[in-house]
């Protein structure tokens, strides 16, 4: 699996897209949709909430286990998906495209975000 | 300072098989077993409506030979396993001193005087050990066979057809819950009618050195039929639709076979032994406590909303009084709603109780009180 260079990652699996206009997109990797097997349910925030960088703000649930979803940026929750809550299914299907999460507008970054190559280096 | 304890992982006679096929690998019970090849939701889908293959190799066989074999497995097991006809098997439970459930059992019957006793994987060494301690009395032999089998089951509607397609052996008379030795693909096999999927289906035990051709053959036999590899991961959400139990989550030395809904596998009219068997006289009282006073029942669960019910969760009723624990939970792919198992207090367990609801990491999640199972094919 390649993981698109346009995007940064966090240690707990999230993609964060550049962003437009201060907002950025934020999904979960391939690498971790993999590991979670088949999603069966996300809960994610909500929109107008404020994340805060490495706390939970969400959760994903798989035939197997349930993972907490984890805020790679700290910033306002400006939309959600809701094709991925309807058909959670996205999130192994397409989870760096219409498998996306939420798009938040970061207020503060932390530095430990990785790049494509750091991210693949981290998880093989 | 003392050697920490070494932990060797133990691999099936299908372990290159697995990794060819790029399998997500996990331990069970010590052995490395494949968890899913892909999406474990299409594997049990391909189950229900077409066929499934699994490596079930981790399983312990144990065989019980000579004249006094069905006495031996009469006294030491809970069922009547004497009066079982040659070629046949039955579901079976080995219980302690207390009644507590040691192990659930498929037992064959595959000549007068020999059995086969197939254990789950994680107490096959307590199985062998307890028979062996029994046996003691006994004019029979309890013979540890399981580095003497691979086990490869074939499970779903279209199984009988893929499986016809390479053995000449009579599946039409062989019974649900019934094994014989013959051939298939070339290679020896104790076919047997059984399985843990709620679908037709058979298991056949072969030698390791067969394994990999055998597996070759039905994938290949079953490709047009739709046959897929299957993991340990679908088998679990295949046999909790079912209603059928777990080791470990469903039943353990804490519960008696009459605890766990199960009491009709304990046959207390055995002819043989003046009726003695191990774990009677605790059983006597479980069986009478069932029927006047049951503490709690196992009872199949529906969720009303998406969230999943995990072994270990407590079940509550409305006023949030703990009322039971899931027992084991997953999303049901034929359902498409999670599910679970769980034992709940007697006042609470009939089908249609209102207000049960499961605390989902703090969250009161309402459920459907439903009886198992939850699923059962189309005859």
């Amino acid at each position: 699996m390649s993981n698109p260079q346009q995007l940064r990652y966090s240690k707990e699996h999230e993609w964060l897209s550049a962003a437009e206009d201060g907002v950025s997109t934020v999904g979960i990797t391939e690498h971790a949709a993999n590991a979670l097997g088949d999603v069966v349910y996300v809960q994610l925030p909500e929109v107008g909430d404020t994340i805060t960088a490495g706390e939970t703000c969400g959760e994903l649930e798989s035939t197997k286990s349930v993972s907490d979803l984890y805020a790679p940026v700290t910033g306002e929750v400006t939309e959600t998906n809701q094709d991925v809550v309807d058909d959670p299914a996205l999130v192994n299907s397409a989870p760096f495209e219409g498998g996306w999460l939420f798009k938040v507008k970061i207020t503060e970054e932390p530095e430990d975000l990785l790049s494509a190559d750091e991210y693949t280096a981290f998880t093989s | 300072m003392s050697e920490p304890p070494r932990h060797t992982t133990r691999h099936t006679a299908l372990d290159s098989v697995h990794r060819a096929l790029g399998a997500t690998m996990t331990d069970f019970a010590g052995w490395d077993m494949p968890l899913r090849y892909g999406s474990e939701r299409d594997e049990h889908n391909a189950v229900r409506t077409r066929a499934g293959l699994f490596d079930l190799s981790h399983m312990g066989e144990i065989t019980v030979t000579g004249p006094a074999a069905g006495e031996l497995l009469d006294y030491a097991l809970v069922g009547n396993l004497s009066a079982l006809k040659p070629g046949r098997a039955r579901y079976t439970m080995i219980c302690d001193e207390n009644g507590g459930i040691l192990d659930d059992l498929i037992v064959y019957r595959l000549a007068e005087r020999e059995y086969m006793v197939v254990a789950n994987a994680a107490n096959a060494q307590v199985v062998l050990d307890a028979l062996t301690d029994r046996q003691g009395g006994f004019d029979a032999a309890v013979r540890d066979d399981r580095d003497a089998y691979a086990l490869l089951a074939v499970q779903g509607p279209e199984a009988a057809g893929i499986l016809r397609s390479l053995t000449d052996a009579d599946l039409d008379g062989l019974k649900y819950y019934a094994g014989l030795p013959g051939t298939v693909a070339g290679v020896s096999a104790l076919i047997a009618r059984t399985g843990y999927t709620g679908e037709d289906g058979f298991e056949l035990f072969v030698s390791p050195a067969d394994a990999e051709k055998l597996w070759n053959a039905l994938s290949e036999a079953g490709e047009d039929a739709g046959l897929v590899p299957c993991g340990l991961s679908c088998r679990d959400t295949l046999r909790l639709e079912a209603g059928m139990p777990l080791y470990g989550h469903e039943l353990t030395t804490a519960t008696t076979p009459f605890d766990a809904g199960l009491g009709r596998v304990v046959k207390f009219e055995k002819t043989t032994n003046d009726g003695r068997f191990v774990g009677r006289t605790p059983l006597e009282a479980a069986a009478k406590r069932a029927e006047t006073s049951p503490p709690r029942k196992l009872v199949g669960l529906i969720a009303e909303g998406r969230r999943v019910p995990r072994a270990g969760y407590p079940v509550v009723a409305a006023d949030g009084t703990v009322i039971g624990e899931v027992t084991s939970g997953a999303p049901s792919p034929t359902l498409g709603k999670p599910i679970a198992m769980a034992y709940v207090d007697a006042e609470h367990a009939a089908p249609g109780t209102e207000g049960v609801a499961v605390d989902i990491r703090g969250t009161h999640e309402p459920y459907e009180v439903v009886a198992l199972p939850f699923y059962k094919r189309q005859r």
